[in-house]
């Protein structure tokens, strides 16, 4: 993976000694609350409903065992022994202190991390796939480029005061895993008729209170002009998007007002000035970038393991979990193990320092020393050897995070909702939780089939409900929560914008709609293959009205 | 019946302004206003208390009286006053006894 070269240990090291500074300055009273707030939000930290918040980032969802050691530490020393695993595949510690964040942020620049664009309105962490660099149907690893656009955004001068924040992701694979059509500037890596790797870019997708699927600029964006046409872009929407109106200020809504061609047009234009200077990407440096992210030496072994055979046969668990949590990788005899931070009636996301420990223990052990953290708030050992599964499965069981349930009902993102976010207007977690419990034995997840439930607690949508198979939006309704249902959402290749079905559910009767809605799912669903969302796109949603609401509604 | 909330500064813990200007962390030990002025004057109190660097951020919220306590109306604030309903072992709730 990538290692600090002396610009960054040095950049971060001087970020880290200006905050010391300025808490020490805000508690010593010379920087009042307005002037101290936007320099703590720099680095990541945020005032919640309960303390503050410390979010810190996790580039392109990438850590290794010493890493996520120290995240364990510091969850240890100087949290409540827990962390929060966010979807921009960040780190979230919800009870530090202001007085420690200094000594918590050198802790992190020993190891090489920090929480710098974590919030504001810049460029935040770039995501990529979680199964970057492993997977079977990927074109290249995403990484690199992430890599790459992680230094030239790092405290970019002329994106430091952006009209909002802004967002990209990245994936090396046609299957989008990174959920690239929602987010400000989505890349999807591609390869030309020369073989020439290069980039699908879309531009303008988004949750939030408005949301909507990317426009692509681009079919095929040659490598070397990756920074210079991002350049562009961010160009083009520092000067033209508004800035009159937090609820209008993203790349969207210029999108959308401006029209897709106009806008365009401008791009083109801006990256006309610039193509040829100091952001063409010379091709010695990429190549010098990507000899970072070189794959661990695996040995190619037999496709089949006897031992995980066997092992299935006799225990209906481990067979659940093989079935769930694997991801085809790219060297036979391997694959990718998603362990599920979603145990059964669980928080979603949420590790202990003694989990994080344990996952820094098996990735040195059987991962080759990688860790991923997905958007979809699970963790995953991408380079694993097929005959260490019955090993590696036992070892989660007791520390756990053995569910089998990746990809399945049970697998939900929650944001976190108002038991701890400032924002929110509803409670996220409970929800989650009620239905993990309601669909969480093994045969009914087994039988629904693939089913993602996303849950936000406002209109924010950091638990990406808009793209949920079934989103749960939650409000408040007469100082009562109340909760908003969506269907045919999805954050795949094929995107779409999930459909509000119809009146809300109060928190009491929420948990009965959805099974209302599985069972419509399963009642008409034309077999085992046809995915609740498969079906959804096929009838439409009169079928699920009419079992939520009855005849006319 | 109104109170004023806000957050500690040095560790973000939620506090309500108590008798005589000082900030207490239990709602129960709140000091009520009622009435435009008298909250006013509170928050002008607790405007210096942000001045003296010993809060953030300080409203004004609604209370009521349950049992012979004071409880906020809100669910928001329900939760501020006690700590996230998903961890019980976490928060003001985890420690029934201290101020």
């Amino acid at each position: 993976m990538y290692r600090y070269d002396e610009f960054d240990h040095s950049f971060v090291n001087q970020r880290t000694e200006q905050f010391k500074d300025q808490v020490r300055r805000r508690l010593a009273g010379e920087l009042s609350e307005d002037e101290f707030k936007p320099l703590r939000l720099m680095n990541g930290l945020y005032l919640q409903l309960h303390a503050y918040m410390l979010r810190v980032a996790i580039p392109y969802g990438t850590l290794n065992s010493r890493q996520m050691r120290k995240l364990a530490h510091i969850a240890r020393t100087y949290d409540r022994s827990y962390g929060h695993f966010t979807t921009r595949q960040n780190i979230q510690f919800n009870w530090p202190k202001l007085e420690d964040t200094p000594a918590i942020l050198e802790e992190l620049a020993e190891v090489e991390m920090h929480a710098i664009q974590t919030s504001g309105n810049c460029i935040r962490n770039v995501t990529a796939d979680h199964f970057a660099g492993a997977a079977a149907d990927e074109i290249a690893d995403p990484r690199p480029y992430a890599e790459i656009l992680r230094q030239w955004s790092s405290l970019h001068p002329e994106f430091s005061f952006l009209p909002r924040k802004f967002k990209i992701a990245i994936t090396g694979a046609p299957n989008d895993r990174a959920a690239v059509q929602v987010h400000d500037i989505g890349l999807q890596l591609a390869r030309n008729e020369a073989g020439e790797i290069g980039f699908v870019v879309y531009v303008g997708g988004g949750l939030g209170r408005t949301p909507m699927i990317g426009r692509k600029v681009r079919d095929f964006l040659p490598e070397e002009d990756l920074l210079a046409y991002s350049e562009a872009i961010l160009r083009v929407y520092n000067r033209y998007g508004r800035r009159d109106n937090k609820y209008k200020a993203r790349i969207k809504i210029l999108v959308h007002e401006t029209g897709l061609d106009e806008l365009k047009a401008d791009i083109e234009a801006e990256f006309e000035k610039i193509r040829h200077g100091v952001l063409r990407l010379p091709d010695e440096e990429v190549r010098r970038i990507e000899a970072y992210f070189a794959p661990p030496p695996l040995e190619v072994l037999a496709p089949v393991s006897d031992k995980v055979e066997a092992r299935t046969a006799a225990d209906p668990a481990f067979a659940q979990f093989i079935a769930h949590n694997l991801n085809p990788h790219r060297v036979p005899g391997h694959t990718s193990v998603t362990l599920s931070m979603k145990p059964i009636g669980g928080i979603p996301g949420d590790a202990s320092d003694v989990q994080m420990d344990v996952i820094a223990d098996l990735a040195a052990t059987y991962g080759h020393d990688e860790i991923r953290i997905s958007h979809e708030q699970n963790v995953i050992l991408p380079h694993v050897k097929l005959d260490d599964l019955p090993a590696l499965f036992d070892r989660l069981v007791a520390a756990g995070i053995a569910e089998g349930n990746a990809g399945l009902i049970t697998d939900i993102i929650a944001c976190p909702g108002m038991d701890y976010c400032a924002l929110a207007t509803a409670r996220s977690i409970p929800v989650a939780q009620r239905i993990s419990d309601r669909f969480g034995t093994p045969d009914r997840q087994a039988e629904i089939g693939e089913l993602k439930i996303k849950i936000s607690g406002c209109i924010n949508a950091c638990g990406h409900h808009h793209v949920g198979h079934i989103g749960i939006l939650g409000l408040e309704k007469k100082g009562e929560e109340f909760y908003q249902i969506t269907l045919g959402g999805s954050a795949n290749e094929n995107a779409s914008i999930g459909e509000i079905v119809g009146r809300g559910f109060s928190s009491d009767d929420v948990v009965d709609a959805i099974e209302t809605l599985v069972d419509t799912y399963l009642g008409l669903r034309v077999g085992r293959e046809e995915t609740f969302l498969d079906a959804y796109r096929r009838v439409g949603d009169a079928p699920f009205k009419e079992a939520l609401y009855g005849t006319g509604a | 019946m109104k109170v004023i909330t806000a957050n500690r500064l040095l560790d973000g813990e939620v506090v309500w302004l108590g008798d005589g200007g000082t900030w207490v962390e239990r709602v129960a030990r709140a000091a009520v206003f009622d009435g435009k002025d008298a909250v006013a004057a509170a928050l002008q109190v607790a405007d210096q208390a942000v001045a003296d660097q010993k809060i953030v951020g300080p409203y004004e919220m609604d209370v009521t009286e349950e049992d012979g306590r004071l409880v906020p109306v809100r669910l928001r604030e329900r939760i501020r006053a006690t700590g996230p309903t998903t961890h019980p072992d976490l928060g003001k709730q985890a420690h029934p006894v201290s101020i």
